[in-house]
């Protein structure tokens, strides 16, 4: 099932104007801008190079993860690093194999950048450039064999591609600046689809240096237009994120759990909630920062049962887990009747940092999902969530 | 003379009693509501049945449209809410989840775990560990022995070409069910264990068919820090009746972040290397042109240690896309009295999780001093010198008929339907060499 392109594409705009799509779309550089906050962590923004290199439109790649270019010969340990990196929020560059769209593998260079919010520390986006590069030359028995290199004018005017018998693509600004370059061509095959997997292909010093200068120009473009809405972005992080902050990790973690559910922080007073899944904000009517900060009580109103209210005090003073079913009310202060969960959850510290709600609309509560009881549904999401916190907090993060 | 090792067995079941006293008392009515034939009939399970047909290699939720995929990870989450559900029921020994642990600083993250309750405080039991195939003793303990509440639901190949669920199946008995249940003294969240093919007893012993039904799972749950593992007898087993087992850490094992060196590719398309630079020696297998490609090759290679006697521990990881396989000789050291008291004192035993790089430890000193160096020594202990490892890859590649492939590049295949293997005599060859199973 996949998200609705509109709504993705509306928070993109949200944050940056709807102009920045045309900005970003003059930079030639094949780029990918993610959404760590959107489940699946999904592409909000593809470049054309980007589209042209791998040879999908730019519906089939907008709301995918990015995982649905890598294929059998991609290299496991890589897409690791990478997934460690989006966890821990941090830069990386590495060279992976990606796979076009008629199924053809390409190496290329894969730099990333997060880009954080000035407000409030969360990381907003995931830039991600890729530069094509070189297969590893091979030694035959007599030393390298050379060939001319062939230009091929790719017709963008003033910035020309230089397209070399070995499908290495540069672009520059101008072709003089490059001057004559000899090509190596790998001794194994003519064959100009066939790539050798077998070796990780290293990338030179020149695509390094073009990789981080379009991430330079991207990022520049969205600072520029994140300052037209009000809502900065940066390159890097300027404030902590508090205690009651959750890192891009958990966020990520998290934000693939569908269900409506909210995360609470047992360390501060009147536990204040922390994370609202998209699932809650929708069965609610707020605003995800209607929400953040405040305890859950705002939920209940003047129908609601102080009975039911002092038993989740109660479950909450013990520590233990409960279900209850309570009058709550939406935004627009239409009531509906919560079948809600609650269980403490500990961190790896082994001692309680927070509880988790997770709703159910009662009207709802009996529709066919996949076989799953609505009580099954529940525990699984307690589960997911105790797991996250516990393995996100193990604490060191490694070189 | 007979190599053994006193041991303290670490509870997993509920019903797990002394082996010394289990047989006087197995035939008298049970009352348990266990899992053999006198409670059996008419005892129902959530039945989870998977999808053989077009398990194309590629992770869940990509792009192949044809694939009729549940939206969600609905394994994942079965086993998730099925878990929680018996926390809640307090059918563990503990809250796995309020033991401490951490990741400990290094350059591979160690993790380590401060757990004082899993090891049961009782007289220890003799446990033979220098024969790998052992017959099965009804009179030991055995999962048919749990009690129904710890087993979370049925796990088989769909009958159709699609994923179904039936949240309540009479298990029948007939088709031989395989099953999840709980592992009461988790060593994590969400710790169980797989049982192939639960009523025929099997002996702890790798086939082709258990071990697809354990990479299934991986697939699956598609989830990457949900592993399995899977240790032989005199690799630290502590039950002998065939089981893999699994948990949620969602952090990167050390092992899956060593680099690796190939050796070859075999004619089904799977790629095996040797791991680099981790202080436990063995080989990693990924790829196959199919998840059965994979398979075999990982479940042939195990059978060839088996059938020469050599102990093993097996890593499934990363949503099954890499395997790790890793000879060991850990406990015939400690037999032979080789192994240091210092590291004696630890009573860490080597399974699978602990060669993966996570380290469970009963004394708090051991765990405020854990270190990655600490770690690396014990596990350099357990693995095989570079020269006694050469000796079991030849014996491993000489029973899998390697082809080896690494001068020549795999063209690319132009259309898009399954890659058959190109030799179909080597295909052959591959079937014709499995062993006759050992009797039981």
């Amino acid at each position: 099932m996949e998200p609705q392109l509109g709504l993705i594409e509306k928070s993109f705009d949200l944050r940056y104007s709807d102009l920045v799509r045309e900005a970003l779309d003059e930079l030639p550089d094949c780029f990918t801008i993610t959404d760590p906050c959107i489940c699946g962590h999904p592409i909000v923004f593809a470049s054309k190079g980007f589209l042209k290199m791998v040879g999908y439109s730019k519906d089939e790649v907008i709301g995918r993860n990015g995982r649905i270019f890598q294929g059998p010969e991609t290299d496991r340990r890589s897409v690791m690093e990478i997934r460690e990196a989006i966890r821990e929020e941090r830069a990386m560059e590495i060279s992976l194999l990606n796979y076009r769209k008629d199924g053809t593998p390409f190496w290329m260079l894969f730099q990333m950048c997060p880009v954080f919010s000035k407000e409030d520390g969360r990381v907003i986006n995931f830039v991600g450039v890729q530069v094509p590069i070189l297969r590893k030359l091979r030694l035959s028995g007599n030393g390298i064999v050379r060939s001319e290199m062939s230009l091929r004018d790719a017709g963008n005017g003033a910035r020309e591609t230089v397209f070399r018998c070995c499908r290495r693509e540069v672009c520059s600004d101008s072709i003089l600046e490059l001057g004559r370059v000899s090509c190596l061509e790998s001794v194994s095959s003519n064959d100009d689809r066939e790539v050798d997997n077998n070796e990780p292909c290293e990338a030179s010093e020149l695509e390094k240096t073009k990789a981080g200068t379009a991430i330079s120009n991207i990022l520049s473009v969205l600072t520029h237009y994140s300052e037209l809405t009000g809502r900065l972005v940066c390159r890097k992080r300027y404030c902590l994120s508090g205690n009651g902050q959750l890192g891009a990790s958990l966020n990520i973690c998290l934000g693939r759990i569908k269900q409506s559910f909210v995360l609470t922080d047992a360390l501060s007073p009147d536990m204040p909630i922390v994370y609202a899944s998209e699932g809650f904000l929708k069965l609610t009517g707020y605003a995800r920062h209607e929400v953040l900060g405040r305890n859950c009580r705002f939920l209940s109103g003047t129908d609601t049962d102080p009975t039911t209210q002092f038993q989740i005090k109660e479950c909450i003073r013990s520590q233990q887990a409960c279900t209850v079913r309570i009058l709550n009310y939406r935004k627009d202060r239409t009531s509906f009747w919560n079948f809600l969960h609650i269980s403490p959850v500990r961190n790896a510290s082994g001692k309680v940092a927070f509880f988790v709600g997770i709703q159910i609309d009662d009207r709802c509560k009996n529709q066919e999902t996949n076989g799953l009881s609505p009580e099954m549904r529940q525990l699984s999401v307690v589960g997911a969530v105790k797991v996250a916190v516990r393995s996100l907090s193990m604490g060191a993060s490694t070189s | 003379m007979i190599l053994s090792i006193k041991r303290v067995p670490t509870v997993v079941s509920n019903y797990q009693k002394e082996e010394a006293e289990e047989g006087a008392r197995h035939a008298i009515g049970c009352g348990r509501n266990c899992l053999r034939s006198c409670c059996l009939p008419g005892a129902k399970l959530p039945l989870y049945a998977f999808n053989k047909v077009g398990n194309v290699v590629g992770e869940k939720g990509s792009f192949d449209t044809e694939n009729k995929k549940p939206p969600v990870n609905f394994l994942d989450s079965l086993l998730l809410g099925e878990w929680e559900d018996r926390m809640q029921r307090g059918l563990f020994r503990y809250d796995v989840t309020a033991c401490e642990t951490k990741v400990i600083p290094g350059e591979y993250g160690f993790i380590a775990q401060l757990n004082e309750g899993r090891h049961l405080k009782k007289r220890p039991t003799e446990f033979r560990v220098d024969k790998v195939l052992q017959p099965f003793d009804e009179n030991k303990f055995n999962f048919t022995k749990v009690g129904q509440e710890e087993v979370l639901f049925q796990f088989d190949a769909s009958e159709d070409n699609e994923v179904q669920f039936f949240p309540n199946e009479p298990i029948d008995t007939d088709k031989s069910p395989s099953v999840v249940a709980i592992n009461v003294s988790p060593i994590e969240y969400g710790h169980v264990l797989l049982i192939p093919r639960i009523l025929e007893c099997l002996p702890q012993m790798i086939d082709r068919e258990s071990f697809l039904l354990a990479l299934y799972m991986a697939v699956e749950a598609g989830n990457p820090y949900f592993r399995l593992g899977y240790n032989s007898l005199g690799a630290f087993a502590t039950i002998n009746h065939l089981h893999f087992q699994a948990y949620y850490l969602a952090t990167p094992f050390p092992i899956e972040k060593a680099p690796s060196k190939k050796i070859t590719t075999t004619t089904g398309g799977v790629k095996i290397s040797d791991i680099l630079n981790y202080p436990v020696r063995g080989l990693v297998f990924e790829g196959g042109n199919t998840l059965e490609d994979l398979s075999n090759v990982v479940s042939d290679s195990c059978i060839c240690l088996q059938e020469n006697n050599i102990p093993y521990n097996v890593l499934i990881a990363d949503c099954g896309k890499r395997i790790f396989l890793f000879p060991q000789c850990y406990a015939e050291k400690q037999a032979l009295g080789e192994v240091s008291s210092e590291l004696l004192d630890t009573q860490v035993n080597p399974a699978v999780w602990e060669i993966s790089g996570h380290m469970v430890l009963k004394r708090k000193e051991d765990y405020e001093e854990a270190s990655e160096e600490n770690a690396w020594r014990l596990l350099a202990e357990v693995s095989l010198s570079k020269e006694r490892l050469q000796e079991v890859k030849e014996l491993i590649f000489e029973a899998i008929c390697c082809n080896i492939e690494d001068e020549i590049v795999t063209p690319i295949m132009e259309d898009d339907s399954d890659v058959t293997p190109q030799s179909h005599e080597d295909m052959d060859a591959l079937k014709g060499s499995q062993p006759a199973m050992v009797p039981a």
